[in-house]
């Protein structure tokens, strides 16, 4: 699934760490997959793979072409 | 001496970069302003001697994790001469952000961009010249692990040294707080220098991933990868163990003994029967210590360990861990102590806390001797292999356990997000030097514990003089008894106490302390213990063995690394008594089943 970051609604910390590995408004974003077990996802931004719990992900706002 | 420190994000081949400039020849040292030990080198340069710092990997220099800190005040405290800033070619849309936050602390700075190699195939091209034209600094594409562009390199890092380097300011927080001025950079520099394919996926990490992160796969594959690497390194270590054992028994027979006839017998028996007994039963655990820590070299370097961390995340998260601290136990499968070290990456404290109240669980290498020797001795070929791997089991079953039960009091909401790096092959070079770097380690702890615990495990086996060497009458044996009422409700005779109260400094002492008490080494010491004791009491000694307290250098890590008396007693306690437990459940429920 595709998408393009339009808000990051975490708290500054996580904002400011979110932000050094490449999530940016405007920035598109892209998920590979997700665990079993309500596990993490894999989401890619340019060419660097991340991997974050669906909790956090949730607080990322994409708007989907 | 001129200083050089070496900078950059986790994941930029720094490390590699730091063995290749010092051969491997690298040692720890303690600097002002900071309490962790950082791994330098000296080198010739320019025909100065030089001494280069590799500092902790950090994404950002005004963030507040512990590593991010650290560099911060190791620059404040120690400026250096120059900055070797290393950069990871692939991802170097989002690296240049560092880059420009250490250039506007005006340090004298060279930059590399490692991976050059892997760039390519990813279809980034990169114009070095211009993008040091851009940014007003020397830039180097170079490739760390297979070493292209390391003459150049090197070159532009002698010229660099020898300017004087302008004052770190001293307002180093306030000058980074313009991210708005960084981002205005980045795409200045991007769009100067840098093509990015719009989409861009290396499909054979993809197509591999697809595999090993698979939904229902995934798991199983990871548990069989894991089986298979123990299998392989008893299978492949133990001949060479017998070897190794075999060959310094006949240096025993044809040059020791008859070298020490003339000595004094109580000399004679220190020297053979109490040092060269007990070190050589040790060190015939080496090829098997060498191939544990290449096959961890493998899982490590190929960036296996981070897809682990994503497969038991979930898993981990009912445990109150995340996915970090299962990718730390399995470190600690080699040694706890830079598991527990490795744990300074996570921010929450209490999510650090729990994750080093579970990692000395983790059956390290130095007990995996312990249980190989165990295993060779009381169980056959066959069953050999199964009986380390219910071990491997017990290990992990211990460390959830722990986890479960402490979870309330180390509550945390720490969020998980951690890069995933493309696969990667380790080379030979970077391999060889693990290995190299292992042996050193195992010989210095060798000259620190074991020959002291040798020695001491002697002395109290033979004093007093009077009586017979081993025996009811001797130091050990006062203590044996005296401890026997703790002990013999698990099946642990005298002798064994006495082995695991060695164990305690270090668990390579413990074999090398039975052969001292028992007076044999290698093959005679197994065929002795399969003499006394019953698959039972060998399983409750190695169920012991595993849990109670690693060493004391565990100790004193998680000591150093929280902080806390408190929380360092609760851990030392809390494996003891779990040990027991364990134990004592086991051995009565096998007796009581018969066997």
């Amino acid at each position: 699934m595709h998408g393009t970051i339009t808000d990051i609604h975490t708290d500054d910390a996580l904002r400011q760490r979110l932000q050094a590995l490449g999530f940016r408004s405007g920035k598109d974003i892209e998920i590979i997959r997700k665990a079993i077990f309500g596990g993490p996802v894999q989401v890619r931004i340019g060419t660097t793979d991340i991997l974050l719990r669906q909790t956090e992900a949730a607080l990322i706002e994409v708007r989907t072409e | 001496m001129k200083r050089i420190a070496l900078l950059g994000m986790p994941n930029t081949g720094k490390s590699t970069l730091f063995n290749r400039l010092t051969g491997g020849a690298a040692r720890v040292g303690n600097w002002p302003g900071i309490t962790v030990e950082l791994l330098t080198g000296k080198i010739l340069l320019g025909g100065d001697m030089v001494e280069i710092i590799d500092l902790p990997g950090i994404y950002d220099i005004h963030g507040f994790s512990e590593d991010e800190q650290v560099v911060r005040h190791f620059l404040h405290d120690n400026v250096p001469d120059l900055a070797i800033v290393v950069l990871n070619a692939t991802q170097i849309e989002r690296q240049l952000s560092l880059l420009l936050q250490l250039k506007q602390l005006n340090l004298n700075m060279v930059v590399l961009l490692n991976m050059a190699d892997e760039a390519k195939k990813f279809g980034i091209t990169i114009d070095g010249d211009k993008m040091a034209e851009l940014l007003g600094m020397p830039i180097h594409l170079i490739s760390a692990k297979y070493g292209q562009g390391h003459v150049e390199a090197m070159q532009a890092i002698t010229k660099a040294v020898r300017y004087p380097t302008p004052g770190m300011a001293e307002a180093l927080r306030t000058q980074l707080e313009q991210d708005a001025h960084i981002e205005h950079e980045m795409t200045r520099v991007l769009s100067g220098a840098v093509q990015v394919p719009a989409r861009l996926s290396d499909t054979r990490t993809d197509k591999l991933d697809s595999l090993m992160l698979h939904p229902w796969l995934g798991l199983p594959i990871f548990f069989g990868i894991m089986y298979l690497l123990f299998q392989g390194i008893f299978f492949f270590g133990q001949p060479l163990q017998g070897g190794v054992a075999d060959l310094l028994g006949w240096l025993r027979k044809t040059v020791l003994d008859p070298a020490c006839a003339g000595l004094p017998t109580w000399m004679s028996g220190l020297l053979l029967d109490g040092i060269y007994n007990g070190v050589a039963t040790v060190a015939a655990f080496v090829p098997i210590i060498i191939l544990f820590f290449l096959f961890m070299a493998i899982v490590e370097d190929t960036g296996y360990l981070s897809r682990a961390a994503f497969l038991m995340d979930a898993l981990m998260a009912k445990m109150g861990l995340d996915g970090r601290s299962f990718v730390m136990l399995l470190m600690g499968f080699g040694c706890n102590v830079p598991a527990l070290m490795g744990t300074r990456v996570m921010r929450s404290r209490s999510l650090r806390m729990l994750s080093m109240l579970v990692i000395p669980f983790s059956l390290c290498s130095a007990r995996l001797q312990v249980f190989v020797f165990i295993t060779a001795a009381l169980f056959s070929p066959k069953h050999a292999p199964l009986v380390l791997f219910s071990l491997y089991l017990f290990s992990f079953a211990a460390a959830i356990l722990t986890a479960l039960l402490f979870k309330r009091q180390f509550a945390n909401t720490e969020p998980f997000v951690l890069e995933l790096p493309p696969y990667r092959f380790p080379t030979g070079r970077q391999m060889l030097l693990r290995g190299w770097h292992e042996v050193t380690h195992f010989l210095r702890r060798a000259s620190q514990f074991i020959i002291a615990g040798v020695v001491l495990v002697w002395l109290l086996t033979n004093l007093p003089p009077s009586a017979e060497p081993a025996s009811a009458n001797t130091l050990a044996g006062m203590i044996g008894a005296w401890l026997h009422p703790l002990f013999a409700p698990i099946g642990i005779n005298e002798q064994l106490t006495i082995a695991l109260i060695f164990g305690f400094v270090a668990k390579e002492i413990v074999i090398g302390s039975l052969a001292v008490i028992y007076g044999m080494s290698g093959d005679a010491l197994g065929g002795a213990l399969g003499q006394q004791l019953d698959w039972v009491q060998a399983y409750s000694f190695m169920l012991f063995t595993l849990i109670y307290t690693p060493c004391l250098s565990t100790i004193a890590t998680l000591r150093n690394e929280s902080k806390n008396n408190g929380f360092t007693a609760l851990a030392l306690a809390w494996s003891l008594a779990l040990a027991w437990l364990v134990s004592f459940l086991f051995y009565q429920g096998a007796r009581a089943l018969g066997y």
